[in-house]
């Protein structure tokens, strides 16, 4: 597998480090209640298909990326920074 | 012998000597040891993995399931190397495999005369009782009567290597297809890899006897090879097998890059591990010829009729003195006018199609079928059957051809499903099978040479285009285009002999009609069952075959049956190429104190922690067991002084306006309050609520932090920062650094320390001005360093931090500075020890699975501001009673030591899991208290303090009574840390 690092351009899978969906840039206030910090920590979809998820590129230039990539085919719609996503979203 | 005297592509200027089961034998440069054992009329070559039946060379190429070979001797020996593909060289040692105690007498092949109790599912039924029988009796039996080669038990001294490559293009197979291919998209401008497992490019084009553009098609081979050669953006890789197809145009592909040498220099691997990253792929891998099953169809003397050809043509080996043919299609009768031509003698031609004549000068026996052969340790005569009756035909070789397979292996890494050609009887690849991959020529179902290299040109001419480059306008040479003629033929149903379908896994229609009358009639379960298809050649000739049979069993079609499918490798892979550079010194970086070196001269004796070589112990004379110089350490320690190189512990420079911010936020108490020139012991959450890690933070300007981490958690932690500011807060400004290479630190600790420190830095280190928990920038020796009052064994205590390259000097002069004032270097046994006697944390407590407060520090989570991990640390689930709660244990009476893991148990409670309160952690001998203590979680265990409880460790048999106690044991009020 091959993932575009937006930084480095297109590297060998095994530089990156997976942690699981985007979902967690989104971290609930610190008033939202026990709930909603158990679905931030827990709950995930698992779809077959599009998902959106965050990965390291830890042995290159260590930036934290969101990813699109197809769950069913491990093909990579898009990568972005997620500095750049998250202060886009603001 | 069997060798003609002219033609072929082996060099007859250069004779080899090899030697097969210890007799010496001759050959040529470009034989493989195949075509020169046969040329030295050797047919029998090994021996079947069950039922020890003789056995003989079947094919040219890595589908061969027969001919493996144990090659090279004593340590250095590799099993189950096919001969078929093994170039020979000089002095090359090769043996057969699964024969006792010889190849022409074997012992073992009773268990042919017990075939009926090995069928299919035999391991299921036979070896079921009684119990005790299985270490002692069927296991071993088994072991000695099946397998393949034999390890030799010693470390494989052999030298592997793994290496990347990227190309526009790779090209996967090096016959017609795949050199017009190369040639189109090389000269279209392209990076273009060729990869053949071959050590010859040309594929089929060698064996054969076609002619493209009007020269023979092993010569326009060679003249493409070339051309390709002299490319800059080519690069050709012979004896390359592309192993694997994976996500993102990545293949694996394992190169033989001196199993075909004498003599082999010292610095070239045996073999390379490849990763090739490709844009663009083209499939051109071929063909492979399918067997047809007809009763006692494994005999010495049975091949393939391509590999016949193969022989022939490019090896110069006549395999046979009278050789027959059995053919459902017209590739059997090319290879008799290929024989007749060679002046071999052809005993017949046995075609199971009614209506065709023969091409040439040969016996045609039309409507005919082989039903049965003979001839114990070679092939001696076949049994035809025919509309005229039943026919003895004396013959040594028989050339079976039942059509062509195409190479679809790859096509499936990605779980491709094959798909059914009606017209050639076979599967071809799905389309789109593997992303950015097309496939050509025969491994698509285009036999014919012109249909080859129409779609090789073709192939590439679309990759370009993939690419934004025009196609070069390329002469297309001319070629053969005959069409298929095939009538689909797979196996003999009227004989009562065995019919062989998986010659390695020996696997017959009997037991396909076995798995079928008990029920396992799913191609997965079947495969399973009887085995057919699982062996090393993962059934590259038999697995269509066994379809065939069970779609008869079950009156179906054989798209309706199954598909067959293939996983990587396409051929075996050494595990040694596999783990190339991982095994040994090879598997982890190995990092090292500044201080090593002195450590080393003084006798250290080391231990590695993650990838940290550290010292353990300093034993001094007359020491004899480690703990004499562990307790002396710490008696060092708590009386003098001890120095102790803590460089491994993680470092961290945090800078920027923002700074505070962020540390409030990754620390679960709070940093932004702490004071210039102070340090403050913290602790990390996280977003869970568990311990993440614990350590240090020094503010050493209003802008400017300095933290440190447990040595293991060093990495996780940056990343976590890393995290918190990238991910949740990008806004922030601050920057951060790892700079735990860069800074040498020691710890000073014991009731001496400020002694030894003042006496080095040019500063005024006071009480007063360094009091405990303040850190400073101090000088020594005219280098600036950095100076923390932090302790990690409850004594007055230092830790000073200087330039990397200082280190070993800084070292030194430390060590002589103790030595004087009594004290001197102690490792890690001590450092541990000493941390236990002070109940302080490492990651054998914080393991991940705990909170903050079950260790005893839940004090420390603020609940005046936000910080990772704080809601999900007060979860109704983890706190209130019932909680595992850190603890100290001492023993109630005299106990010799604590064990790590044991359980502990209420008094009277019945010890079996479930019952279970608690474990132990941590532990030592204290000799401060002259007895063994503890670190341990207990349910509720701070409100159980004085209890007596059982510590009982099943696997090492102690049980003990202990009593609970607080985790401190040495200076609970803190006294010599401020002193
Ligand atoms: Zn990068």
């Amino acid at each position: 597998m091959r993932i575009d690092c937006p930084n480095c351009g297109s590297r060998d899978r095994r530089e990156f480090q997976y942690l699981g969906a985007a979902v967690l840039m989104d971290r609930p206030a610190p008033d939202a209640g026990e709930q909603a910090f158990v679905e931030y920590v827990y709950f995930r979809e698992n779809p077959a298909g599009a998902h959106r998820e965050l990965w390291l590129h830890e042995m290159g230039c260590r930036s934290w990326i969101v990813a699109e990539r197809n769950m069913g085919t491990h093909e990579f719609a898009s990568t972005r920074l997620a500095a750049d996503v998250k202060r886009g979203a603001k | 012998m069997s060798r003609l005297t002219s033609g072929g592509q082996i060099d007859r200027t250069q004779p080899l000597r090899f030697s097969f089961d210890g007799k010496s034998l001759a050959g040529f440069k470009g034989d493989t040891l195949a075509s020169a054992l046969l040329a030295n009329d050797i047919r029998l070559v090994g021996r079947s993995f069950k039922y020890h039946r003789p056995r003989g060379i079947l094919s040219a190429g890595s589908e061969e399931p027969n001919a493996l070979m144990q090659l090279g001797q004593g340590d250095q020996t590799t099993p189950n190397v096919r001969a078929t593909t093994q170039e020979l060289y000089d002095g090359l040692i090769a043996a057969s495999q699964n024969r006792f105690p010889s190849l022409a007498f074997d012992l073992l092949s009773v268990n042919d005369l017990m075939a009926p109790f090995f069928g299919a599912g035999f391991y299921y039924k036979t070896f079921m009782w009684p119990k005790s029988f299985w270490e002692k009796v069927y296991e071993p039996f088994i072991r000695r009567a099946a397998g393949l080669g034999r390890l030799s038990g010693k470390a494989d001294r052999a030298l592997y290597d793994k290496a990347f490559a990227h190309c526009d293009l790779l090209v996967i197979g090096g016959g017609p297809a795949g050199l017009m291919a190369a040639l189109t998209a090389a000269r279209g401008g392209l990076d273009v890899i060729l990869a053949d497992e071959d050590f010859a490019f040309g594929g089929r084009l060698n064996s054969e006897t076609v002619e493209i553009a009007g020269q023979p098609g092993a010569g326009w081979a060679a003249q493409v090879v070339t051309e390709l050669a002299g490319m800059a953006n080519v690069r050709l890789m012979p004896r390359t097998t592309v192993t694997g197809a994976y996500d993102g145009g990545t293949y694996a592909a394992l190169q033989r890059v001196s199993h075909h040498l004498a003599d082999p220099a010292d610095h070239l691997p045996l073999e390379t591990f490849w990763r090739i990253a490709a844009r663009r792929t083209i499939l051109a891998g071929g063909a492979i010829e399918r067997p047809i099953a007809f009763a006692n169809n494994d005999r010495p003397g049975v091949m393939m009729a391509s590999a016949v050809r193969s022989y022939a043509n490019r090896f110069a080996v006549l395999p046979g003195q009278k050789i027959s043919l059995f053919t459902n299609n017209d590739d059997g009768h090319r290879t008799a006018l290929d024989l007749l031509r060679l002046g071999a003698d052809i005993a017949a031609v046995v075609d199971t199609r009614g209506d065709v004549a023969a091409m040439g000068d040969y016996p045609l026996i039309t409507g005919g079928q082989v039903t049965g052969t003979s001839g114990r340790l070679g092939l001696k005569s076949i049994t035809v059957s025919s509309a005229s009756g039943r026919l003895k035909v004396a013959t040594d070789c028989l050339a079976v051809s039942g059509g062509w397979n195409p190479s679809v292996h790859l096509t499936c890494h990605m779980n491709g499903r094959p798909v059914w050609r009606e017209d050639i009887a076979a599967f071809v690849p799905a389309d789109n099978a593997i992303p950015g991959m097309r496939v050509a020529g025969a491994a698509n179902g285009d036999f014919s040479t012109h249909a080859a290299l129409s779609a090789g040109a073709a192939a590439a001419a679309e990759a370009l285009g993939d690419l934004g480059k025009p196609a070069p306008a390329t002469v297309f040479p001319a070629a053969e285009d005959a069409p298929i003629q095939l009538e689909p033929f797979w196996h003999f149903t009227g004989s009562k002999g065995r019919a062989w379908l998986d010659l390695q896994n020996d696997v017959t229609t009997k037991d396909v009609a076995l798995a079928h009358r008990e029920n396992f009639r799913s191609v997965e379960h079947m495969k399973r069952y009887t085995t057919l298809g699982m062996a090393t050649d993962q059934g590259k000739t038999s697995n269509v075959g066994g379809l065939a049979v069970m779609a008869d069993l079950t009156q179906r079609s054989i798209p309706e049956t199954g598909t067959t499918t293939f996983r990587p490798p396409y051929s075996p892979v050494a595990l040694g190429a596999l783990g190339a550079h991982g095994a040994g010194k090879d598997f982890a970086p190995s990092r090292f104190l500044p201080s090593d070196a002195l450590a080393r001269e003084l006798g250290a004796h080391f231990i590695e922690m993650g990838v940290w070589y550290r010292p353990s112990l300093f034993p001094q004379s007359g020491e004899t067991h480690w703990r004499q110089t562990c307790d002396r350490e710490m008696r060092m320690v708590r009386s003098a002084v001890g120095i102790t190189d803590i460089t491994p512990f993680g470092k961290i420079d945090v800078q920027g306006a923002d700074a505070a911010v962020l540390l409030d936020l990754v620390y679960a108490n709070t940093m932004s309050s702490l004071k210039q020139g102070r340090v403050r012991y913290g602790v990390m959450l996280r977003e869970d609520g568990m311990a993440l890690d614990d350590g240090t933070c020094a503010r050493l300007g209003e802008d400017h932090f300095v933290l440190t981490t447990t040595a293991g958690a060093a990495s996780d932690v940056f990343a976590h920062l890393e995290f918190c500011t990238q991910v949740l807060r990008p806004e922030l400004d601050v920057q951060f650094f790892s700079v735990t290479d860069q800074w040498a630190q020691f710890s000073i600790a014991g009731p001496r320390s400020r002694e030894l420190v003042s006496g080095l830095c040019d500063e005024d280190i006071s009480n007063e001005r360094i009091p405990y928990m303040a850190c400073a920038e101090v000088t020594i020796g005219g280098i600036g360093c950095r100076l923390f009052r932090i302790s990690f064994s409850g004594e007055q205590s230092y830790e000073i931090a200087i330039p990397a390259r200082y280190g070993e000097a800084l070292a030194r002069e430390l060590g002589q500075r103790a030595a004087a004032l009594g004290g001197g270097w102690y490792g890690l046994e001590a450092l541990n020890a000493l941390r236990i006697e002070k109940g302080y944390l490492t990651h054998a407590e914080m393991t991940g699975q705990y909170t903050a407060d079950a260790l005893g520090i839940g004090g420390m989570v603020s609940a005046k501001k936000d910080c990772i991990g704080k809601v999900l640390s007060q979860r109704s689930a983890l706190v209130g009673p019932g909680k595992m709660e850190l603890i100290g244990l001492k023993p109630v009476s005299p106990l010799k030591q604590f064990s790590g893991g044991a359980f502990l148990f209420s008094q009277g409670a019945r010890q079996v899991l479930g019952n279970e309160e608690g474990h132990v952690t941590s532990h030592c001998y204290s000799p401060s208290l002259d007895h063994v203590i503890a670190m341990a979680f207990l349910r509720d265990g701070r409100s159980r303090l004085g209890e007596h409880i059982i510590m009982k460790d099943n696997a090492r048999g102690i049980e003990a009574v202990c009593e609970v106690c607080p985790m401190v044991h040495v200076d609970p009020d803190g006294e010599r840390l401020r002193g």
